[in-house]
Parts: C-alpha cells; structure tokens; sequence
C-alpha cells in the first residue's frame, strides 16, 4: 500500500474497498499495481456508488461550482469566496479524528478507518444558512449515531461536543481572533443519535472539497449552516451543555439549539424567507420551513420547549 | 509649500465634470456583471454590498480633502461635489436594489424592516442625512443660502459617514476586517474635525 504522505490529497487514496473492486475489475497484476498507484485520479470519483437515502430530498443538488465557491468557513476568511481561494493550503492527509470523553471505547481513527467501517450514503439535504440564503448539497457521509454507538457513551453523557482543527499556519482565518478557535458545535445526544445527523466525507460522489470541510464535517440538516461544524479533529461527550462558537460569541443571536425556525426572528433579520443561491438576481424569496423542512423527523425531539425561548 | 503650488497648478487644468462619467463606472460595471448571472452564485447580496461599499468609499474621500488641503496644501476641493454627489447615487442604488429586488416593492414588509431592523433603520438614517446634501450641491443653491447656512448644512456628511460605518458594523456577523477599517477611518476623520473645532475655540480669545 502507499506511504501516507501529506503531499497526497485525500483523493489519492481511495478507500481500499473501492479500489480493491477495481482491482477485480483489472484482472492482473500490473493492473493492480496501476490501480493502487492512480487509484483516486484515473478512476474517478472516490465514491462511485454510495448507498441511495430515502432521506434525500427529490429536489435538484446545487451545481459544484455553487456548493464550493459560496462558502461561510471563517478560518479561510469572512468572504464568501475566501475558503475556495484559500483552503487549498490546507493539509488533510494524513487526519484522524479523536473521540473522548465520557464514554467506554474512546479512541483516535482516521477518516480512512471511518470509511470503511460505516456504509457510505449519499444525503441530498437542503442547507439553511443563518444569513437566510439556502442551497441543497448531495453529501456523501455515514450516519454519526452508528460512531456514537460504537463509542458506548456513558449513562451521564447527555451531550457530543465538536472541534475543528486549529492550524493558523494552513487556516488563515484562525491568525486573526474574530472568532474564538479552536471552533466549536455541539448537539444533544438525542439529535446526535437521530437517522438524519451526518459525518459527511464527500459531496458530489466526490471527496470533500477543502473549503466545504475536507476531510470529515457534521451534516445537520433541521439547524442552520453553522452548528454543521467542518473539519472536525474531536468528539467529545459531556454530561452539560458544552459550549459553542457562535453562541459564544453573541449568545443573544445564536443559541445553542439553532434549529431553521421561520417563526424566530434573528434579532437583526427576518428568518421568515430564503434566498436560494445560484437562480439569479431576480429569483423569487422562498419560504423558509419549520426544522427546514425536517419536521416530520426531529420535531419530536423538543416537544414541550418553547423554541422560541431555546432559540 | 512649493510642490503642492506645483499640483494645484496642474490640477487647475484638471475640470471635475469627468468625475460625474468616471465614478459610476464600477458600479455600472457590477450592476451589468449581476444582470449577466456573472456576480457568483448570490448576485443580490453582492449588488447591495458593492453599491453600499463603493458610496462608503466615496464618503469617505469627501472627507479626506479638507485634511489633505490642510496638511499638504493640495485644494481638490473643487472635485469634492462630484465625489459627493455620485457617492450619493450609489447610496441610491444600495437602497433601491434593495427595495426593488430584495423586497419586491412591498411597503408593509419595507416600513416593518426599517423599524424593526436597528441596521436598516440606521442605513435609511444615513440616506435621509445625505439627501439635503445632494439637493443643495449646486451653485444656485449656495447663492440661495449663503455659504455660511450652506456649509453647516453640509455639516450633515459626519452622520452620513457615522450612520453608514455603523450600518455595515451592524449588518455583519461576528467581526470581520472591511467594516472595521472603515469605521477606524470615518472616526480619525471625525474626530479631525473636533480636534480643529476645539483647536480654533482655544485660539480665538487670544
């Protein structure tokens, strides 16, 4: 097998299970040694055939150069089109994500071992952005609840906390203190465990693009763009409240649950309606759906709290 | 002193009416890049950005020329109005786009917004302050008030400039480098204009 060697993009190492079906397909030697040397390039995408979700929406993906040219991913700089000028720098090879914390089989894997341990789907979700802009991504990931599973949280942990990396010297956001790095989301452990939360790896049957979240991002679909933290290097488990970025850094904006509400109001700006990227100046506003249309799924999760309140 | 005499000696054969052609440019130049789906993937919030970003822009040199006639001896004094005026139509356009396209003309939800959104509210503030400036920038009008009503009218640009750096603090999330920087701008050009004020008060008893 190659050296893992930071020089190599994510793309050049294709999970084995893929390229060991490739190699069938080869049917000799030489080709095999083809195959592990160009796996990622000369086959194409890295996830050829994920598993179809019955929860994707039907609606159309945004196009590639949509989803990876609009980005909000501050450690690459505050403009929309500062993480695809910017994230190339950023050295996702090798990566390993840490679990800790309140749980009975903590441990440190790297986003390989991930990827083949869980079945790999593809989740076409809508994205809702706090700033009232949406877009619908085709991610590719796993299902978190099954990592969590396999970690066995103890009775106590009632929380999953997140981190991303803090490397100043490939991040350029992170040498400026607008935000308090390292970033971090959390969920409670019901929404962590619920069928739609996602560790996605890859968008477009792809890898994940570096200004997207290479090489591992949470997917939550029901909350704004933000609590879908990118790049994560831990998960932790807590027993209170861990705390996170944006409510940190104004708690009277973002609270910690954040989910799509068109009926709570940011206090600076409406949430009642969207603007979908990429359909032009003149689109029409849509409306913005209760858990961003998720309703049926997760609005069981906070029966009996006033949303308004836990914003 | 004899450098800046050299300058002003050139600018003299420099009239200000290209100004008027030359400022719209690059918002002519955005407006058309939108209108083409050429604007990247959110075109409405980069239009309303860059008009307000570019009239924001123009406020401030406004307020650079006295400082610079001060300090250096350089009059660009006589290209202040151009500058001023399409710094207002920009402004204009900021606000219009955003009327037009981003709330669709529906006057409800537009009077509700500027009431209810503290950075709407203080962005039509700035616009309002800027009106009388752009009514009154004409020479009929000098003449009409007299330069000394005339000049404290135009006294108004501070706000304009304050309420236009708080608008874009105040839209933005957390804190990012561009409204910063403008604001640290408009407040040294502000408080200029106070250290002069106390400055000229101290001298005249003397």
């Amino acid at each position: 097998m190659v050296k893992f060697n930071s020089e190599y993009t994510y793309a050049d190492v294709t999970p084995k299970s893929y390229w060991l079906n490739r190699r069938k397909l080869m049917m000799g030697g030489a080709g095999a040694v083809l195959a592990s040397t160009f796996a990622g390039n000369v086959w194409g995408k890295a996830f050829p055939s994920p598993i179809a979700s019955p929860y994707s929406t039907d609606q159309e993906p945004h196009s590639f150069e949509d989803i990876t040219t609009y980005n909000n991913f501050y450690e690459f700089g505050t403009r929309k089109g500062d993480p695809a000028n910017n994230a190339h720098n950023l050295t996702t090879e090798p990566w390993s994500v840490k679990i800790d914390g309140l749980c009975d089989n903590p441990g440190e894997y790297s986003v390989h071992e991930l990827i083949e341990k869980y079945p790999i789907e593809e989740r076409i979700y809508r994205l809702r952005c706090v700033e009232a802009w949406s877009m619908i991504v085709p991610w590719i990931g796993f299902e978190l609840g099954k990592l969590i599973e396999d970690s066995i949280p103890s009775s106590n942990a009632n929380y999953v906390a997140f981190e991303t990396l803090v490397r100043p010297e490939e991040m350029i956001g992170q040498r400026s203190g607008f935000l308090d790095w390292p970033y971090r989301e959390g969920l409670r452990m019901d929404e962590a465990m619920n069928p739609l939360t996602i560790l996605s790896v890859g968008l477009y049957g792809d890898v994940m693009p570096k200004q997207n979240g290479a090489p591992i991002r949470l997917v939550v679909p029901w909350k704004y763009g933000f609590k879908s933290i990118k790049s994560i290097v831990r998960i932790s488990f807590t027993e209170e409240m861990p705390p996170t970025t944006w409510n940190d850094q104004n708690p009277g904006e973002y609270g910690f649950y954040s989910n799509v509400n068109p009926n709570v109001s940011h206090p600076r700006w409406s949430q009642a309606s969207e603007r979908v990227i990429g359909t032009g100046l003149f689109a029409k506003k849509i409306p913005t759906l209760m858990f961003n249309g998720y309703e049926e799924h997760v609005a069981h999760l906070y029966e009996g709290m006033d949303l308004a309140e836990n914003y | 002193m004899a450098y800046s005499q050299q300058i002003n000696g050139w600018l003299r054969k420099i009239p200000a009416w290209p100004l008027y052609l030359l400022l719209p440019i690059p918002g002519i130049y955005t407006f058309a890049l939108a209108l083409l789906n050429q604007l990247g993937p959110d075109p409405l919030y980069e239009l309303i950005r860059t008009f307000g970003e570019r009239g924001l822009q123009l406020i401030i040199l406004t307020l650079l020329i006295s400082p610079i006639r001060r300090w250096t001896g350089v009059s660009l004094l006589k290209y202040r109005r151009a500058i001023g005026l399409v710094s207002f139509y920009y402004i204009c356009g900021h606000m219009l786009v955003w009327i037009a396209i981003d709330q669709g003309w529906n006057v409800n939800t537009i009077i509700e917004e500027i009431i209810k959104r503290p950075f709407i509210t203080v962005g039509m503030f700035g616009f309002w302050t800027m009106f009388p400036l752009a009514v009154t920038s004409n020479n009929y009008s000098i003449r009409k008030l007299g330069a000394l009503m005339w000049n404290k009218i135009h006294r108004l640009v501070y706000l304009a400039g304050a309420a236009g750096v708080i608008h874009y603090l105040l839209v933005v999330k957390a804190w990012p480098m561009e409204p910063i920087v403008y604001t640290v701008i408009v407040a040294v050009l502000l408080a200029i204009r106070l250290w002069w004020k106390i400055n000229k008060k101290k001298k005249k008893p003397a």
